[in-house]
């Protein structure tokens, strides 16, 4: 059933594999691009909006405008992905035509289907998902995510809720890998998550397929932290580029997720920033409005 | 044991890492200079080769880079082997040049033109290895364009070199390392 083996499915996971230790920079137009791969970013996001102006915003965040997303595609030689909004699988098909590396089925933007996330495997193009846990990622890959990355709440600038996140996911892995077999039907029940998929995590401690990290990263010390906790890679949003100096914060943030482990390198990196955008406290947002209950 | 240094700035270094302890030698995360002491040989794995680039040069590690291939063996997959070349186009970019080879960048198009191969290999790398043909994984790869008189093609994929040596360095275009055939990680553990 799920074909880990198959072409198709390494190649997807193979870029997935090239990204990992760099930082996926958001970009709304061809010169942040341009700065992002200057700085160091390993592939940048189109998107139409960063995250914290779509929240003050409101509206209807879709797809980003194709002749933005070819402008980025022919400025930058790194790998660029783009969003496209839960379930709508024709945004996806559009991206996908257009040569896009990797297309992110995101909660960021405002989702077409309240129930359903696009059929990911049939597609050539590689999908990464965001997930708050084990079964969401599991549920995620079982479509045919080829990258999991966890949702946070975007453009909060608060790296809470991406801890809780990857904790959880880390958790939830670890405990599968010490229960027995013949309690794994149950686990998949629990988990809401298909159980060949459970006995694969429960066998191997990891997801089938690179786990990085993404929603409020803002500073160089966030991009660290979740890396110590089990990220592979980051995702940083609206903390570039709403931040008072993109270029020396975009490059900050590329050393943190380099020398994570690294205290001393990660005071230089911490050094001499710009103020970092403002932050949200999560628990003063209405129900409403966080990004990350968008999908199931 | 051997050790082998996989450069760590950014890419899929766990992967060579792991191919490395697969192939019979000891593998060693280089994020410094003074690493480079410690190394036998070094793997530069794949990842994007741009990005690396500006890594190598924030850390001031190019010039170390480049005197520790002077005298010891340098393995590159993918963005590694762009780092090798004594060339780079499309578009054009700073190299290291330790092998006299021409590369041009992103050579089948994007992503969705990535795809696993089995190709054939030529007599000597059996030879040296053992028999079969290899399973090559291209990720948005290179191509090799030129190949100077000295360097050496150990296999092709549609007429074009994918795996080539010259003297004691090693590229391949393809990902060795994110199959589970270990010969050509043998091959350079050979050259140490």
């Amino acid at each position: 059933m799920f074909q880990f083996s198959s072409e198709q499915f390494r190649v997807k996971v193979g870029l997935a594999e090239m990204l990992k230790g760099g930082v996926i920079m958001d970009v709304t137009n061809a010169d942040q691009a341009k700065i992002a791969e200057d700085a160091g970013a390993s592939a940048v996001m189109a998107l139409e909006r960063v995250p914290a102006d779509i929240r003050k915003e409101g509206g209807v965040a879709r797809m980003a405008n194709i002749a933005v997303i070819e402008k980025i595609m022919a400025t930058v030689t790194i790998p660029v992905m783009a969003k496209a909004r839960i379930g709508h699988f024709v945004e996806a098909r559009i991206l996908e035509s257009l040569g896009v590396d990797y297309i992110d089925e995101s909660e960021v933007l405002t989702p077409a289907d309240e129930e359903n996330h696009i059929d990911k495997g049939p597609f050539k193009v590689p999908f990464v998902c965001g997930a708050r846990n084990l079964g969401e990622a599991l549920r995620r890959i079982a479509e045919g995510a080829a990258m999991i990355r966890t949702k946070g709440e975007a453009g909060s600038g608060n790296i809470v809720e991406a801890v809780r996140h990857i904790r959880t996911i880390i958790k939830q892995m670890k405990q599968l890998t010490v229960l027995g077999k013949e309690e794994m039907v149950h686990q998949a029940k629990e988990l809401q998550a298909p159980l060949e998929l459970v006995e694969w995590v429960a066998e191997h401690g990891k997801l089938p397929v690179p786990n990085f990290s993404a929603g409020g990263i803002a500073t160089p010390a966030d991009a660290a932290l979740v890396m110590q906790l089990g990220a592979e890679a980051v995702f940083v949003g609206s903390g570039i580029f709403k931040s008072s100096d993109p270029a020396a914060r975009a490059n900050a943030v590329v050393q943190a997720a380099k020398n994570y482990l690294d205290p001393e390198k990660l005071l230089a990196a911490s050094r001499a920033l710009g103020d970092a955008m403002p932050g949200l406290d999560i628990s003063k947002l209405p129900e409403s409005e966080l990004l990350q209950t968008r999908g199931w | 044991m051997k050790q082998v240094g996989v450069l760590a700035l950014q890419g899929d270094f766990a992967a060579h890492g792991a191919a490395i302890e697969r192939a019979g030698a000891r593998a060693v995360f280089v994020r410094d200079r003074e690493q480079f002491a410690q190394i036998d040989g070094l793997v530069i794995p794949g990842g994007e080769s741009t990005t690396m680039l500006k890594l190598l040069h924030y850390d001031n590690l190019m010039e170390p880079l480049a005197a520790f291939g002077r005298e010891k063996p340098v393995f590159g997959t993918c963005a590694g082997a762009i780092l090798i070349a004594r060339n780079v186009f499309h578009p054009t970019q700073e190299s290291l040049g330790l092998m006299d080879i021409g590369v041009e960048r992103n050579a089948y198009g994007r992503q969705i033109d990535s795809r696993v191969v089995e190709i054939a290999v030529e007599p000597e790398f059996e030879s040296r290895t053992a028999p079969g043909k290899l399973e090559a994984v291209f990720i948005r790869a290179p191509i090799i364009r030129r190949v100077g008189p000295s360097a050496h093609v150990l296999a092709e994929y549609r007429g074009d070199p994918v795996l080539v040596e010259e003297g004691r360095h090693l590229v391949a275009t393809f990902h060795p390392e994110l199959t589970s055939d270990p010969r050509v990680h043998a091959l350079f553990l050979e050259k140490l």
